[in-house]
Parts: structure tokens; C-alpha cells; sequence
């Protein structure tokens, strides 16, 4: 569905994503880790436009879309979400759910239902006359995944929805994740809290200073030395496995 | 729909003016009035439903003003005519505008010097050119007949600016109620957030300025056979565009009522200056600064958010608590 190539990007000297190469298969619900700055979200913003590649290609559906407006990204059928929340400030959640609506509905009654329908899918559907401004973190999170959903993508790419929810925030949003998989929508998501990648995606690929450096299921890529040190440092992984290794030997250690 | 009715139901009342209304004195203040809501409610489409501020609307207003006059006086063509292509070429030069200052990016006060520094440039060239009347300006000949578009009595002209007043109060109510106002507003409050749900930030705002340019045209045309007289000053000059966006900061920007209400205060400083400080140019001016100023400080969302607020307030007390 989704398939990237060489995907480069630097900002004066750095290397923001250098080389980038994965594909995203339909229906699959994929992501991206990497410790900050990793340029995991430079990367979401070349997919959808935001960012022109310096170098490398693209391609949505079959069709080389490198380089095209994020409007046109976006009515093609992919849709991202923001990692720091873009709320419409000062409309109501109904309104800022029906602009995503909209996107193939012209007509503003088909579109203020469309937007009822999606509330109920993120559990916002209590909270639509609110000012979208009013609304907690965790609103404003499933505000984003709700705008986005509204289009009727093909293939939704969520940057870090549950950065900055507490716990038992996450465990309700996991349920609405995988529900919005299994009605249809592809995903691939950008996330820090493990636990949400280790639960819900099938693969992950593990980006670090903008390279790649692993990719596999959730198990393989926590296990993966080249991982661990780019999380913990250059030597850990060995010296986890010189600990895990004695472990097993005794408790002479 | 509550606010259509409403709407409606206003400017029925409104039309009832002519009737009840015996001395020109009067007329004419609300015959001023609306051209003031015509000139603000066309700037809030940009300003307030776009977010785009505009210091130079009286590019737009000067362009139709212009058209129509020279277009009858040096071309012989009949103003009812010049007034399509007056309205018409408002939006083209605010498309054109539009056009070239997007395609670079330019925002926020940049935006407003840009359309600033376009209504300058527009009024020294008229200042110069002959087909204007250069600085001695262009009168148009007085022959009040309707295929004129000129009128025997004030109700005529109140017909006219009171037909284009619901034109533009009706679109701006579109706007509330339809796709294109809901991208509008969607790039006012975050252009980022709307092109990632497929927005064309660029061809909206576009629009918005295209319609903009279209409804001040037309109240340029108004202008130009109401008083049968321009000059470089008064078409191109700050003051119209100074008028068009402190009618819809005073009365609320964003806001469908908001021109309207502005419109009616503003009127009424104009009257009360001209009052009491005679017809001492630029008091008026003054006035309008400090009223913008004392606005800014303490009523950001104008006369409509002060009716919002009470409002709010009546059903709390009203509410069982």
C-alpha cells in the first residue's frame, strides 16, 4: 500500500532521515520507534508532504506521490495526525471533526453526521458542543485521531497519540486503535509508550539518527542488540546479555 | 436556520425605513449605515472568517468605484452594467493580490502591509494617469433616472445599498452553513492542521479574498453614484480601508451580526463627531483610533461577543442552579 525508497531529508547538516526504505501492506497496523530525534516525525512529514525529500521516492496506492501538497496526500487517503495537538481553537468539537468530514462530503448535513459517527467511534460523542480548546489531553488526542478519521483514509499514520496520557488513559485508547484497524483503516504509528507498540503493532521498524537500523516483529526488535544500544547506549546490549548470560549460569554472579 | 430567519426578518424591518422615514437626514443615516455593513460584513469574510487581515481594502473599493465612473463617463457605458464589471474586477484585483502574496506565504502583518502597500500603489497611479481624471479626480454627470442608476429620492438609493447589504449578509451567512466556510475558518485556526485533512489552504483563502474584493467593489460602485464624485484620495485612500476593518473590530469579527452592529456604532461616532467638532477633517480619524484601541483592550470580540456574553449570562441566572 504504502512503499518508501531511499528516503532522505537533511536540514543544513543534518541528516534528519537518510536512506529510508519500508512498505506498509494493507490492512496491517505497523510502527515506527526511535528514541527522540530520531526523525521519526520528519519522516511522517515527507510521507504526507509537509516536507519536500531531498532525495529518494514515495509511493500510495500504487501511484508516486513524492513531492505532492499535503492536501493531495490527504484526498488520495492518507491522513496524519499531529504530534502536538492542532485543534481548531475556538469551534466545537463537531466542527473541527466535520472539516475532516468534509473532505468528500460537500454537502454540510452529510458531513455533520459523518462527524456524529466518528465522535461515537472516539468516545467524543458527549463532548461535541465543547470548545475544542476546553478539552483535556486525552480529549484533544482523540480530537486528532477523530479529525483524521473523518476523511475516510486509506491509511492513517497517528504521531505519538498517547504521549502524555497517564496509564489507565492508554489502556482505553488501545481498544479504539485496533477497533479502527479492523474497520478497514491501515495504520502506522509513531510511539514512545512501549507498551502500546509492543500490545498493538505487528511489526515496528526502529529508526535512530535517521536510519533505520531494525525492523521486525515487537519480540525480535526488543530483543535486537543494534535496538537496545540505541536506547541505552553504546555497550549495553552486551552487557545485558554478559548479565542475562550469568544469570541463567547461577547465583554465584 | 434560527439565524437566517432572523436575518430575514432584520432586513424586512430594515426595508421598512423608506416608509416611515420622512426627512433625508435620516435616510441618509441609514442608507450610511448599511454601506458601512457592506464595506465591513466584505471585509469579515476575509478578516473575520479567514483570518486574513486586510489594511488595503480600498484597493478593491477604488477599483470598483473607478470602473463604474469611467466606464460611464469616458466610455459611455451604462452604470448598471459598470456595476457588474465594477464588482467584478474587485475581485479580480483582489484575486490577483490574493495570488501573488499566498503563493509566497506571507501572513499575519506581512499580509496587511502587502494589501497596504497594493492600495498605495493603485492610488498614486490614478493620481497619474488620465483615464481617472488624474488628482482633479471624475465627476460623473448628474441625470437622475434609474436606467442611471441614479435615483430621484434617497429610498432609491436605499433600495440599492439595502439589495447589496442582504447580498453580502445572506453569504456570510453561507458561510456558517457550508464547505467552503468550514475550510475557511478551518485555515483561520490552523492552516497546518487543515491542509493534513485535505484543505487547499491556498484556493480558500483565494476565494475568501475573491468574494472580499467582489461585495467592496460593489460598495464602491455604491459610493461612486451615490456621491458622483471621486479622487485618488477618497478611492484609494487609507480611510475606506481604516472603515472596512474597524466596522467588523468594533461590532465582532467572525461573527454574522457583528458588521452590522459595528456598522450602527461607527455611523453614529461619525455623526456625533461631525456634532461636535464641526467638520474639522481627520477628528473623525481619531476617533476611530481610540475607539479601535479601547476595543483591543477590553472587547477583543466586539459588540456581538458582549451580546453573547450577557446572553450566556440571562440563561445562567435563568437556569435552576
Amino acid at each position: 500500500m504504502l512503499d518508501v525508497s531511499g528516503l532522505s531529508k537533511a536540514f543544513g547538516g543534518l541528516r534528519a532521515v537518510d536512506d529510508v526504505s519500508l512498505t506498509v501492506d494493507e490492512g496491517s497496523l505497523v510502527s515506527l520507534i526511535g528514541p527522540n530525534g530520531a526523525g521519526k516525525t520528519t519522516l511522517f512529514a515527507l510521507l504526507t508532504g509537509f516536507h519536500k525529500p531531498d532525495a529518494g521516492a514515495v509511493s500510495f496506492l500504487g501511484k508516486d506521490i513524492t513531492g505532492h501538497t499535503p492536501e493531495r496526500i490527504a484526498a488520495a487517503g492518507m491522513v496524519r495526525t499531529f504530534q502536538i495537538v492542532q485543534p481548531f481553537a475556538g469551534q466545537t468539537v463537531l466542527e473541527n471533526i466535520a472539516v475532516g468530514a468534509h473532505l468528500h462530503l460537500p454537502l454540510r448535513s452529510d458531513a455533520l453526521d459523518r462527524a456524529r459517527e466518528v465522535s461515537e467511534q472516539v468516545g467524543l460523542d458527549k463532548r461535541l458542543d465543547q470548545d475544542a480548546a476546553s478539552l483535556t489531553v486525552a480529549g484533544r488526542k482523540r480530537l486528532e485521531v477523530a479529525k483524521a478519521l473523518a476523511t475516510v483514509p486509506k491509511l492513517l499514520l497517528l504521531d505519538e497519540v498517547m504521549a502524555g496520557l497517564n496509564p489507565s488513559e492508554i489502556r482505553d485508547v488501545l481498544p479504539m486503535i485496533r477497533r479502527i484497524r479492523d474497520a478497514g483503516v491501515t495504520i502506522l504509528l509513531i510511539e514512545h509508550v512501549m507498551q502500546a507498540v509492543m500490545t498493538l503493532s505487528e511489526k515496528s521498524w526502529v529508526l535512530n539518527q535517521g536510519r533505520l537500523i531494525a525492523e521486525g516483529s515487537p519480540d525480535e526488535i526488543s530483543q535486537d542488540p543494534a535496538v537496545i544500544e540505541a536506547y541505552l547506549g553504546p555497550g549495553m546490549a552486551a552487557r545485558l546479555a554478559a548479565r542475562n548470560a550469568s544469570a541463567a549460569g547461577g547465583p554465584d554472579a | 436556520m434560527k439565524q437566517l430567519v432572523f436575518l430575514l426578518v432584520l432586513f424586512a424591518a430594515i426595508a421598512i425605513a423608506p416608509f416611515v422615514i420622512e426627512s433625508d437626514f435620516w435616510l441618509n443615516a441609514v442608507i450610511m449605515t448599511l454601506y458601512a455593513a457592506l464595506l465591513g460584513q466584505s471585509w469579515n469574510i476575509l478578516g473575520g472568517y479567514g483570518g486574513q487581515f486586510s489594511f488595503g481594502h480600498a484597493a478593491f473599493f477604488g477599483t470598483g468605484a473607478y470602473t463604474i465612473a469611467v466606464l460611464q463617463v469616458n466610455f459611455g457605458i451604462n452604470p448598471w452594467i459598470g456595476l457588474v464589471f465594477g464588482g467584478a474586477l474587485g475581485a479580480l484585483v483582489a484575486t490577483i493580490i490574493g495570488a501573488l502574496v499566498f503563493r509566497y506565504g506571507l501572513r499575519g502583518s506581512y499580509f496587511a502591509l502587502v494589501t497596504l502597500a497594493f492600495a498605495e500603489v493603485l492610488r498614486i497611479l490614478s493620481n497619474t494617469v488620465d483615464f481617472t481624471g488624474a488628482g482633479v479626480g471624475i465627476l460623473i454627470p448628474l441625470d437622475r433616472t434609474i436606467a442611471n442608476l441614479q435615483f430621484e429620492t434617497k429610498a432609491g438609493f436605499f433600495w440599492l445599498i439595502w439589495a447589496l447589504a442582504l447580498a453580502v449578509f445572506l453569504v456570510v451567512w453561507w458561510l456558517g452553513h457550508s464547505r467552503f466556510g468550514a475550510r475557511l475558518m478551518a485555515v483561520r485556526d490552523n492552516e497546518e492542521a487543515a491542509r493534513a485533512l485535505g484543505v487547499d489552504a491556498f484556493r480558500v483563502k483565494l476565494g475568501a479574498m475573491a468574494l472580499s474584493g467582489l461585495f467592496t467593489g460593489l460598495a464602491g460602485c455604491f459610493y461612486a453614484q451615490y456621491f458622483l464624485y471621486l479622487d485618488p484620495g477618497i478611492a484609494y485612500g487609507p480611510a475606506v480601508s481604516v472603515e472596512s476593518l474597524l466596522v467588523p473590530i468594533i461590532g465582532g469579527m467572525g461573527t454574522l451580526f457583528g458588521p452590522l452592529l459595528g456598522a450602527i456604532a461607527l455611523t453614529g461616532v461619525a455623526e456625533l463627531s461631525r456634532e461636535f467638532f464641526g467638520d474639522a477633517q481627520g477628528i473623525s480619524l481619531v476617533l476611530y483610533g481610540l475607539l479601535l484601541v479601547l476595543m483591543v483592550l477590553f472587547m477583543p470580540r466586539g459588540l456581538a461577543g458582549l451580546g453573547r456574553l450577557s446572553a450566556r449570562r440571562l440563561l445562567a441566572r435563568g437556569a435552576p442552579s
